[in-house]
């Protein structure tokens, strides 16, 4: 009852590209992505768990002494930050890559860096986002000074999401090969240095009661250089994966 | 039956000296096709002949180590775009996700390439799906998963459909509804390129078989 018998014409393809606004194209991925998160809970709760406990351990390790805890809570809550989100980045192509929807998706009609990047988006709204809500729990736990809260909260709010993006491009790069999970964070936790310098040194000033902004903005340039640039590094690396 | 062949039909597609070398084997070397509307191409021979670095490479998902592949007489890396809109490619992967129902799968790959998500629904009708529709795709069988992979096939306005073992885990009657498919796709001026080892029944006036052979040094 579907065949119609007419034959392919130019213009049924015009109908096609009204249909295939970024916008639409962006929007479809973002709630596949976040329905299939919802289904498979255990890949939002595992990363977030991991941070809660890697940052709960140095406290049982190093002792309650509340002015060591306090002078080493930035780097912990970054650096169990960092080590969560490489937990959680497997899942943002791999599934895809193992039962052929990546292919589908490298050769839909859409450009692949708006696909890329709603999968990247997707990626932060279930592993970034929860962290930040977290992190200030975590916060009190490590006796964080109290000017440093606001810092903390705007590090991490511009630099999960490079989390994500700079981890999305070793994903890609990677996802072809069988084990490609110890690559993965050799690859990836090096560039991950940056904003961990400037995110730790900005919580830091915020406790002497300095300005942080200087640190606040390089990391604002490194989300934005991240967020324009990451995409098409994604998608190159993706068609190199699977040719 | 005299045909009047003043407009031959345009080539679809055009490889010139397609070479393939995978792990160190060359398993084809300077292959020219050329794929015109309405035509069927049967691909075969025997199992890692190459039947799918061919395929993939006709849809622009591996690069060829040489020679080119030429969409309406543009080179598919130039047009990929266009190209994409008209091109239909399933690999033998499905594509299918468990966590969603068979339904959302289908709604959701005809969205991907611009085509109405409501008629998921009466498509899942045509692959014998009725009463799976809310069934999440990972309690579906593999056959099921290959239905859900195909329905958007019957929705499908591409011209150009490259299909890796379309056939597999698929039923008889399932095999007959799809053939019937591809001969309408022909006739509307589409064309079909796939990879099977059944014995397809479809004329031989719209069926072309291309060969590819072992290579021995």
């Amino acid at each position: 009852m579907m065949m119609n018998n007419n034959s392919i014409t130019p213009a049924n393809l015009e109908n096609i590209k009204n249909n295939l606004s970024y916008r639409a194209a962006f929007m479809l991925i973002l709630k596949r992505d976040i329905t299939i998160a919802f289904r498979h809970r255990d890949d939002i709760i595992n990363p977030l768990l991991f941070f809660v406990i890697v940052v709960t351990l140095f406290p049982l390790g190093i002792g309650p002494e509340s002015s060591t805890l306090s002078r080493i809570a930035p780097g912990i809550i970054w650096v169990a930050a960092l080590l969560s989100t490489l937990l959680s980045l497997d899942r943002l192509f791999k599934s895809d890559h193992d039962d052929g929807s990546l292919e589908q998706m490298l050769l839909s009609p859409h450009p692949v860096f708006i696909l890329v990047l709603a999968k990247i988006v997707a990626h932060w709204l279930l592993t970034g986002l929860p962290l930040i809500f977290i992190a200030p729990l975590l916060a009190v736990l490590l006796h964080l000074n109290e000017n440093s809260y606001e810092a903390l909260m705007l590090t991490l709010l511009l630099g999960t999401p490079i989390l994500s993006l700079i981890g999305a491009i070793g994903v890609a790069l990677t996802v072809g090969i069988k084990k490609g999970g110890v690559l993965l964070s050799l690859l990836v936790l090096p560039l991950y240095i940056p904003v961990l310098i400037f995110a730790t040194s900005a919580i830091d000033t915020a406790a002497m009661n300095l300005p942080f902004s200087g640190q606040l903005a390089i990391i604002a340039a490194l989300f934005f250089g991240s967020l324009t640039l990451a995409p098409f590094a994604v998608s190159a690396a993706l068609k190199v994966s699977t040719n | 039956m005299n045909k009047p062949e003043v407009n031959p039909p345009p080539a679809l597609i055009t490889a010139n000296g397609l070479t393939c070398i995978r792990e160190e084997r060359i398993l084809f070397e300077s292959l020219d096709l050329e794929i015109k509307a309405g035509e069927i191409i049967q691909i075969e021979g025997p199992n890692g002949v190459g039947k799918t670095s061919l395929l993939r490479i006709l849809a622009g998902l591996s690069m060829p180590y040489d020679g080119e592949v030429r969409f309406q007489e543009t080179s598919i890396a130039s047009v990929s775009d266009n190209f994409h809109q008209n091109l239909l490619y399933l690999g033998h992967l499905p594509g299918v996700k468990g966590e969603m129902t068979a339904q959302e799968n289908l709604e959701f790959n005809l969205a991907m390439h611009g085509l109405d998500s409501e008629l998921a629904e009466e498509t899942l009708q045509e692959v014998n799906l009725l009463g799976f529709e809310d069934t999440l795709a990972s309690h579906l069988s593999a056959g099921q998963h290959r239905r859900i992979a195909l329905a958007k096939l019957w929705q499908s306005n591409a011209l150009i459909w490259i299909l890796d073992e379309p056939f597999t885990a698929i039923d008889k009657a399932g095999v007959k509804k799809l053939e019937q498919l591809f001969i309408g796709h022909a006739k509307r001026g589409g064309c079909v390129i796939l990879t099977t080892h059944q014995d397809l029944a479809i004329p031989e006036s719209l069926l072309k078989k291309i060969t590819l052979a072992y290579r021995f040094y």
